[in-house]
């Protein structure tokens, strides 16, 4: 003891601080450990836990709004929901829209908010063919004014400006972005166009709609900018830009290429910009004011509007409320698969403690024949053995015709015991019984035999002996199996989709659908994490009242 | 004029030019994806096998997939890596992919083959052809079938669609597939609402819970089906006494496997099925894939695909050229859904209300199952 009084740390062998060296040593060791099991962690990240995160990521985003109309967006965002919204709002949808649909991703965000309003989905596909239409208006004014209005090179030398002169970059790379935003892309490289910075300034909707235009042609169309001729939405931009007075002015005055065609079309009288009248002749849903305030509720890259809907409750302009009482869902199947999950769970408690008992009990020979017959079950297959649940409990199945032969039931009478909660129970009960037995069966096993025998010859009866002294010992076994079975049925998917009929099934059957049928992903994502933390909380829960440290999954 | 024969002859020197290099980068696998079953042994037959005759050095592999096509498609899509080269769809799948942007548009008459007679493939396959995606290749229906023997003594067999409703005559459980698309129509229908009025009527809340509650009419009488297998099963086993189906599962229930079931036409819900071609593809998956696509989809193909399956073939010009069945020897003309004989009152499916709305429907729909 003596020693640690004296000053200098304690050395190891070689003279270096017996600290560092031991860190030295078990830092290696440490490292050796984390390579042997890198692998699986690697696997487990890779394979489960990114997919997972991905996939809860997906129950509040809602990107999809904001990338696809991202001016409108903006527009929308001083609009006050009591009337339609004004031209200004129309018009930024139209230079939205019209990008989108030479993206083709209008389709897209329809069916996003079909989710939310019904009716949208073609609302969007079929104003994404009209928009040209409204945009060709001004191409064809504007080229009967002037064929030159129709040339690729023209544009491109007139959008570009003076040679030597500034570029608007700016612009130039939002335009990319825009892009890359809507097309969940990302570009590098160089579309060998840049609108000039003062036609740019002077023109800012046509500079703008041509800068999309030559970005989408480079780098999604492959072609050549120069080459093409712009979209009907830059013409429209340019009729746009040139009812404004001062910019007709600045024309006036301007030196630039194509100097001379803006002019001539600053001069002339081109068809006004009416986009709201357009929209709304096109399709008259574009007056429903309910349509633009789902546009503007749904609008932030952010959304709580999936975990509403898988508690069924819905965003409204009046804030957040009960979904009406014909389209509730959800709460019933959540209660429903928690109050099935729990029958299930005591069914395997009943129904497994004696066979656990007599498995741990018996004779090697004979609980070796036990435990086959145990085991059998659970390495058939689960589609078999659910279709055998079937056959056995239908009304022409085996368990009918027996009673009906047993004059039990009348022919007219026979049992409904599928399609319906019943059938559900008892296919499950059975298919999850091992993973109560196996966990019930191991820790039966370490009780000695002898105790029973000690509180017998103390005097207890037969019923007190179990229920003092071997029952309070086989707990750990029962919170084990119940944890396994609880949370694997409540997971469970196939057996009530076969079985379940409509009163049987549980919420996994409806992420199923969201997932493969309806695409919903948001919504099955929502109520995914749901359950998750629906079974975390319980697995906490019980871990405060029975301690997870008491149960045992192995001998 | 001039100007537009030089573009003609121009093209038709590419063409020429084009077309050996391209057929040296055509890749030589395929991965088509169908529904399995009884339906993807005729494609097999009909086309598959013949066109894989004629090129020796490519191979077919069928992933069984079509039932999640769409959710899949997206998947692969969103992982940067589609493995699928042509995929089988029913047409309102096909329009839910090409609204994605998940399909390729197709130009119909550039790359199908025209009818023998030189009709341009968009006319012989006419409205069929319900979204620019889509290459249709049969048309099949949802119809009802019911145990011969179950029919009450005394009683007419079931023949109208309404007899489905009427529990007082046919007593008895009925098989209906648990989803809110053609039970709808049939109840409304049934109701009282004439056939040109149906969509309208559903527009409605109104419309809706007056199709619910004719259905709650039949409501503790109903299985629910989820996959088309499970109808004939339910029938054969006398688990229910009528059910909807697709029609060829319920041909192959009748004629290759004896049943006593009768087949009910009036009101049977027309549907299409056929291929999209995934978007994006490489250069050579996709020559080939073409490639296979005229062959496959040509008037004879179609043709020969019904002789294995009683679904009508899509092409105009094909009809006259169904024969019989390729191991009974029935004539197949008066099993298809599309015969006049059977066709005589037929429900047409409208597409675009259903995209608009299945999501809210359906949750009333389920919402109604469940109570």
């Amino acid at each position: 003891m003596s020693d640690t009084t004296e000053t200098g740390p304690v050395l190891a062998a070689d003279g270096t601080p017996l600290k560092r060296s031991l860190r030295r040593a078990l830092r290696a060791q440490k490292l050796r450990a984390l390579a042997l099991i890198a692998p699986l962690l690697i696997f487990v990240m890779v394979a489960f836990i990114a997919p997972i995160a991905d996939m809860l990521f997906r129950s509040a985003e809602n990107q999809i709004v904001g990338n696809t109309i991202p001016m409108t967006v903006e527009e929308l965002r001083d609009w006050d929901g009591e009337e339609l919204p004004d031209e200004q709002v129309y018009r930024a949808l139209f230079f939205d829209a019209f990008f989108a649909a030479e993206a083709k991703e209008h389709t897209r965000l329809g069916s996003r908010l079909n989710y939310e309003e019904s009716g949208m989905s073609s609302l969007f596909r079929k104003s994404g063919r009209s928009v040209d239409d409204f945009g060709e208006v001004f191409q064809d004014a504007l080229e009967d004014l002037n064929p030159a209005f129709g040339e690729a090179q023209v544009w491109y030398d007139m959008m570009s400006g003076e040679p030597a002169a500034e570029g608007a970059t700016r612009l130039m790379s939002n335009q990319i972005a825009r892009l890359e935003q809507l097309a969940s892309e990302s570009y590098t490289g160089d579309p060998d166009f840049m609108p000039g910075a003062a036609i740019a300034e002077m023109l800012p909707n046509t500079a703008r709609e041509y800068a999309a235009f030559a970005a989408f042609t480079y780098f999604e169309d492959e072609d050549v900018v120069a080459e093409e001729e712009p979209w009907e939405a830059v013409y429209a931009g340019l009729a746009l830009d040139l009812e404004s007075v001062d910019t007709r002015r600045a024309i006036a005055e301007y030196d630039g290429p194509g100097a001379d065609l803006l002019r001539q079309a600053a001069e002339a009288e081109l068809p006004p910009v009416d986009m709201k009248s357009a929209f709304i002749e096109d399709n008259e849903d574009w007056a429903r004011v309910n349509y633009w305030e789902v546009i503007k509720m749904y609008s932030p890259s952010y959304t709580t509007g999936y975990f509403l809907n898988a508690v069924d409750m819905e965003k409204t302009t009046e804030g957040i409320a009960l979904r009406d009482e014909d389209e509730r869902i959800y709460g019933l199947l959540f209660k429903r698969t928690m109050f099935m999950s729990l029958v299930i769970t005591f069914s395997c408690i009943a129904l497994g403690y004696p066979i656990a008992w007599l498995l741990s009990n018996l004779p090697a020979r004979k609980a070796n024949l036990l435990m086959i017959l145990v085991l059998l079950p659970f390495w058939t297959s689960l589609l078999v053995r659910t279709s055998a649940w079937k056959v056995m409990l239908q009304q022409q199945g085996v368990i009918n015709d027996t009673l009906v032969w047993l004059g039990i039931v009348a022919d007219e009478g026979r049992l409904v015991m599928i399609n319906n909660q019943f059938g559900t129970i008892v296919a499950m009960t059975h298919i999850l019984l091992p993973f109560m037995i196996l966990p019930m069966y191991s820790v039966m096993q370490t009780i000695p035999p002898s105790y029973l025998r000690a509180a017998k010859s103390l005097g207890a009866t037969p019923f007190t002996a179990f229920w003092r002294v071997y029952f309070p010992q086989s707990v750990p076994g029962i919170g084990a199996g119940s944890i396994l079975v609880f949370i694997l049925s409540i997971g469970y998917y196939i057996t009530p989709e076969i079985v379940g009929g409509t009163t049987g099934t549980f919420i996994s059957n409806r992420i199923a659908y969201h997932i493969s049928t309806s695409l919903n992903w948001g919504l099955a994502a929502a109520l995914g994490s749901i359950l998750l933390a629906v079974v975390l909380i319980l697995y906490w829960a019980y871990d405060k009242m029975v301690g997870i440290d008491n149960v045992k999954l192995g001998g | 004029m001039k100007l537009h024969k030089t573009l003609l002859a121009t093209t038709a020197l590419t063409v020429a030019a084009g077309a050996p290099a391209i057929s040296q980068e055509m890749a030589d696998s395929m991965t088509l994806v169908s529904w399995g079953g009884a339906y993807q042994e005729s494609q097999q037959k009909a086309y598959v096998e013949p066109y894989l005759e004629m090129n020796p050095d490519v191979s077919a592999t069928w992933d069984e997939s079509s039932a999640e096509a769409v959710a899949k498609l997206r998947a692969m899509d969103e992982a940067g890596n589609v493995t699928w080269d042509l995929v089988d769809v029913v047409a309102s799948d096909a329009m839910r992919l090409c609204d994605e942007g998940l399909a390729m548009e197709i130009d119909h008459d550039e790359v199908l083959a025209a009818a023998p007679d030189g009709t341009e493939a968009s006319d012989d396959f006419g409205d069929l052809i319900v979204s620019d995606c889509f290459i249709p290749q049969i048309v099949y229906s949802t119809t009802f079938g019911y145990r011969t023997d179950m029919v009450p003594e005394g009683v007419e067999p079931p023949s109208e669609i309404c007899d489905v409703f009427d529990l007082e005559t046919y007593p008895g459980k009925r098989a209906l597939e648990q989803r809110p698309i053609n039970n709808m129509e049939w109840a409304l229908y049934c109701d009282g609402v004439a056939k040109e009025d149906l969509y309208d009527v559903m527009s409605t809340d109104e419309g809706v819970d007056r199709a619910l509650a004719k259905l709650d009419t039949i409501k503790d009488e109903v299985v629910w089906w989820t996959a088309g297998a499970e109808t004939p099963q339910l029938l054969a086993d006398g688990e229910v006494f009528m059910g909807s189906t697709f029609n060829g599962r319920l041909f192959s229930a009748i004629a290759e496997q004896d049943q006593p079931i009768g087949m009910m036409w009036d009101m049977q819900a027309f549907d299409l099925d056929g291929w999209i071609v995934p978007a994006d593809l490489p250069e050579d998956r996709l020559a080939r894939v073409m490639d296979f696509l005229k062959f496959a989809t040509d008037t004879q193909r179609l043709a020969d695909q019904a002789a294995y399956i009683s679904y009508g073939p899509a092409r105009e010009s094909s009809a006259p050229l169904v024969g019989e069945h390729a191991e009974l020897g029935i004539e197949m003309a008066p099993h298809m859904p599309t015969d006049p004989a059977n066709a005589s009152n037929t429900l047409i499916y409208d597409y675009e209300w259903w995209a608009d709305n299945r999501d809210d429907l359906d949750a009333k729909f389920q919402s109604w199952l469940s109570r």
